[in-house]
């Protein structure tokens, strides 16, 4: 009785969820055809009769070309860096159960909710001075590293937190590995999965930065979406658009081929004969 | 290292000496205990689950040190300082622990490859083992591509490969199904007895352990309540827990100095039994025989519940004199049916005293 009216429910929502989908569907991409388009109209206040043109692209890589490449780097610099930082860090808060690891976790994500302006002044203040620093890439990079490090590590350690994890551990430990061993030919392959997502994040995150990067750069180190806004402040609203586009053409193949290789990278692992996730 | 495939390993004695553990919190896992495992023995430690079995394997192991005054010694040599990486043990775990990235040749070969061994010497040492588990064909699989008792297999594999002094096996074959659980505890078993190591079996499956070990020690409580070969444990227990642990056991009540009251007889007990209120008797050795009795000597039972169990048939007995109803044990073909009125024996060198300790 219950179910059938559950189903005889299911059907009757059915159109009314359909059209509500497809109505915020079209409210959200609406706008990106809208920027999209505007970046290829000769002039956005007359509308499309205005014809079709790719000269605002033009302007725009000739004018901001430099940041893509910049922000393309700074993105892949910083998941090296929260490589190189965050899965030893991750490891170690997995398998610390003492107060002062859960209080180094939660010092760790205090960027994330601590808005990207306060963190920038923080580091201005501290470093400021250091001129070679302040205006050397090398700052916004510690900048992007501070924000986007909690991903990393949370991603990674709640892996390496796993039970199996432990015995692979154990394991490895039995077999006469010491700890460099273990740790870089069985724990991190291990857990290779978790790294590949958490550097998807952190590349992303780091790509689409602006905040910190705002309060951080000099001219000569602008990023994407610092040139992005620039364009905005100070351009026709026809650059502006085109430069979204420009952004859309050099992150998305990035993208896609980031979850290319983190698929081939999982289907090559192979999944655990363990409990996983 | 590279010892020729046939010749022995070393046989290692394991000695250990006190060892207790008391985890930080107060809890304590094992009381202080003394064991020793002979040089090539399998011995099975047994209990339910929370009996510090583990706790005790992985004393043994190195994972966890045993408290101030415990000692560990493998031949003699003092290892309670070394941890695990140094003590040269095999270990299987519970859920096995393969490497999941790694294939089965290159797990086996795993603690091979840290130890430095030549690529030649790693790949002849790989094979002789994977003969040995009869892996042939499978080198390049990974462990997701295996069935359950593969893995098992290989888990074992790369646990012998280096040639431990001890071969630790933790529920070896808790991760199987039933079926295959049979088979591959005798082939476990036959595989420990070709390879002469020493082995410590965890488990708390009193079949596994009576087909697998030499002898068993029966743990309860954080203690080792009896060692002892299997068969001489099963028949002559020394404690009521080890009866009812090891198979099945019914209690029987008896008053101070006199027989045992078995519907509407007094049985006459062997004076071996002592003063023992309490006697533990196997089902398969209470006797039953349908309709009236035969002779002397047999008691009149009410049959409770008959349950048919394929190989067998188990009666529930009401009997005057037993607070408890007595579980038989009867051939498949019993013929006998719920409600019926059956004649019951039990022959008096079959019961078991639960000893003094039982008052504890």
């Amino acid at each position: 009785m219950t179910r059938r009216r559950r189903h005889h429910q299911g059907r009757v929502d059915a159109p009314v969820l359909l059209a509500l989908t497809v109505a915020v569907t079209l409210f959200t991409v609406l706008p990106m055809l809208l920027s999209v388009s505007a970046g290829l109209t000769n002039n956005f206040s007359r509308g499309l009769a205005s014809g079709l043109t790719t000269r605002w692209i033009a302007e725009v890589w000739a004018l901001y070309g430099a940041t893509a490449w910049r922000s393309l780097l700074l993105a892949l610099a910083c998941v090296v860096v929260a490589l190189l930082v965050g899965v030893p860090c991750a490891w170690a808060l997995a398998r610390s159960r003492s107060r002062a690891a859960r209080l180094f976790e939660e010092l760790l994500t205090l960027p994330v909710a601590v808005p990207g302006l306060a963190t920038a002044l923080a580091l201005i203040l501290a470093y400021g001075q250091l001129r070679g620093f302040r205006q050397s890439f090398a700052f916004i990079l510690v900048g992007h590293v501070v924000f986007t490090l909690p991903f990393m590590v949370r991603t990674v350690s709640a892996a390496f937190a796993r039970d199996d994890l432990q015995s692979l551990d154990e394991a490895a430990r039995s077999l006469g590995a010491r700890f460099v061993q273990r740790f870089l030919g069985v724990l991190v392959p291990a857990v290779a999965p978790s790294i590949v997502a958490g550097s998807l994040m952190v590349f992303t995150l780091s790509v689409g930065e602006f905040n910190l990067t705002w309060m951080l750069h000099t001219p000569l180190t602008r990023t994407l979406p610092v040139g992005l806004a620039d364009s905005y402040a100070s351009m026709r609203i026809e650059i502006g658009s085109a430069y979204t586009l420009v952004f859309f053409i050099v992150i998305l193949p990035m993208l896609w081929g980031m979850q290319a290789l983190a698929r081939w990278i999982e289907n090559a692992h192979g999944s655990s004969p363990g409990p996983r996730r | 290292m590279d010892h020729p495939p046939d010749r022995a390993a070393e046989r290692t004695r394991v000695d250990v000496v006190d060892c207790a553990k008391t985890y930080p919190g107060g809890a304590q896992a094992l009381q202080r205990t003394t064991l020793v495992v002979e040089p090539g023995e399998v011995l099975a430690l047994l209990g339910p689950s929370g009996c510090g079995k583990t706790t005790l394997l992985r004393v043994i192991a190195g994972l966890v040190d045993p408290d101030a005054g415990g000692r560990i010694a493998f031949n003699g040599d003092d290892v309670t300082a070394r941890p695990i990486e140094q003590r040269a043990v095999g270990m299987v775990f519970q859920h096995y622990a393969l490497f999941p990235q790694m294939t089965v040749a290159a797990n086996i070969g795993y603690g091979l490859r840290v130890r430095g061994v030549a690529p030649e010497a790693l790949r002849r040492r790989v094979g002789e083992v994977i003969d040995l588990v009869r892996l042939g064909g499978l080198e390049q699989r990974r462990p997701a591509q295996l069935s359950g008792g593969q893995r098992q297999r290989v888990a074992l594999a790369r646990a012998v490969a280096v040639q431990p002094r001890v071969l630790l096996l933790d529920e070896p074959l808790t991760a199987l199904d039933a079926k295959l659980k049979e088979a591959l505890r005798d082939e476990l078993a036959q595989l420990l007895r070709q390879l002469h190591i020493t082995a410590v079996h965890v488990t708390h499956d009193q079949n596994e352990a009576l087909a697998i070990a030499d002898r068993l020690a029966v743990m309860q409580a954080g203690r080792i309540v009896q060692v002892g070969r299997g068969e001489d444990l099963y028949r002559e227990p020394g404690h009521p827990f080890v009866a009812e642990f090891l198979g099945r056991v019914n209690r029987l009540q008896r008053e101070a100095g006199r027989g045992l009251a078995l519907g509407g007889i007094e049985l006459p007990c062997p004076p071996a039994l002592g003063a023992s209120a309490t006697l533990l008797v196997r089902p398969e050795d209470v006797q039953v025989h349908a309709g009236a009795a035969p002779g002397t000597g047999w008691g009149q039972a009410r049959v409770l519940q008959r349950t048919f169990l394929g190989d067998r048939v188990q009666l529930r007995l009401a009997v005057a004199g037993q607070a408890e109803a007595i579980v038989s044990d009867q051939p498949r073909d019993c013929p006998v049916a719920a409600g019926d009125t059956v004649a019951v024996t039990i022959d008096p060198r079959r019961l078991m005293a639960a000893a003094l300790e039982d008052a504890s």
